[in-house]
């Protein structure tokens, strides 16, 4: 089960080399998102989309907020 | 949607997957940099003439008039227009002949001028919402956007 966290858990794992994904719509990513995120809308989030990633390194997902 | 998305992740063979669930919105109010480009902020599609109402006001007349204003909501406001509270369409629909304190709900999700709209837009999204209520820091009533005139003004772009 993935695990929630918070803002310091996120700027931590970021600065150990996490990989961080917005999953809402290209359009509100284009407006705003964290820096260094990849978007991939959640409708779009297959087994193609992700391989660009490395299993080995923890992944960051994240939306707008508690949706 | 985020726990959503983590989930499909781990399913794909993933094992270090967080979910972030405070999201961009709480990235921003901790005043962290976020990147993209400048886009409408909510204080330019917030319309004014949203009908208003005081606490004491009968629910029967403030019914009657915002039948005619083309609204499906009705803010009730203080006299210097700090927001109080919401007659959304269930209150307005109310056949007893109540005050607009007793109808009301209390204390609506506001947003300030400067929200991007597109983080809006998520926003009411993602609670199925069709408007939000658009407030001064200090509560003031600026006006409330529309779900639908937001997203046409995110399509036509910047």
């Amino acid at each position: 089960m993935p695990t929630e966290i918070g803002r310091d858990e996120v700027r931590r794992l970021l600065a150990e080399g996490a990989q961080l994904i917005e999953v809402l719509p290209a359009e509100e990513y284009a407006e705003e998102h964290l820096p260094g995120a990849v978007n991939i809308p959640l409708r779009e989030l297959d087994r193609e989309r992700v391989r660009e990633f490395d299993r080995s390194r923890p992944v960051i997902v994240y939306c707008h907020d508690y949706q | 949607m985020s726990p959503r998305a983590a989930s499909r992740l781990e399913a794909f063979g993933f094992d270090q997957v967080y979910d972030y669930a405070a999201g961009k919105a709480d990235w921003g109010a901790a005043g962290l940099t976020l990147e993209g480009r400048p886009g409408p902020r909510a204080g330019e599609l917030a319309r004014a003439d949203t009908p208003t109402c005081l606490l004491g006001e009968r629910l029967q007349a403030v019914r009657s008039g915002v039948g005619t204003s083309g609204w499906d909501t009705c803010l009730v406001v203080d006299p210097d227009r700090v927001v109080l509270g919401r007659l959304g369409r269930r209150a307005l629909a109310r056949d007893d002949d109540v005050t607009v304190e007793e109808a009301m709900s209390a204390g609506p999700r506001t947003f300030r001028p400067d929200v991007r709209l597109g983080a809006l837009v998520g926003w009411m999204r993602g609670r199925s919402l069709t408007s939000a209520v658009v407030t001064t820091s200090d509560g003031r009533l600026v006006g409330v956007v529309r779900l639908d005139e937001a997203e046409a003004r995110l399509a036509a772009g910047p």
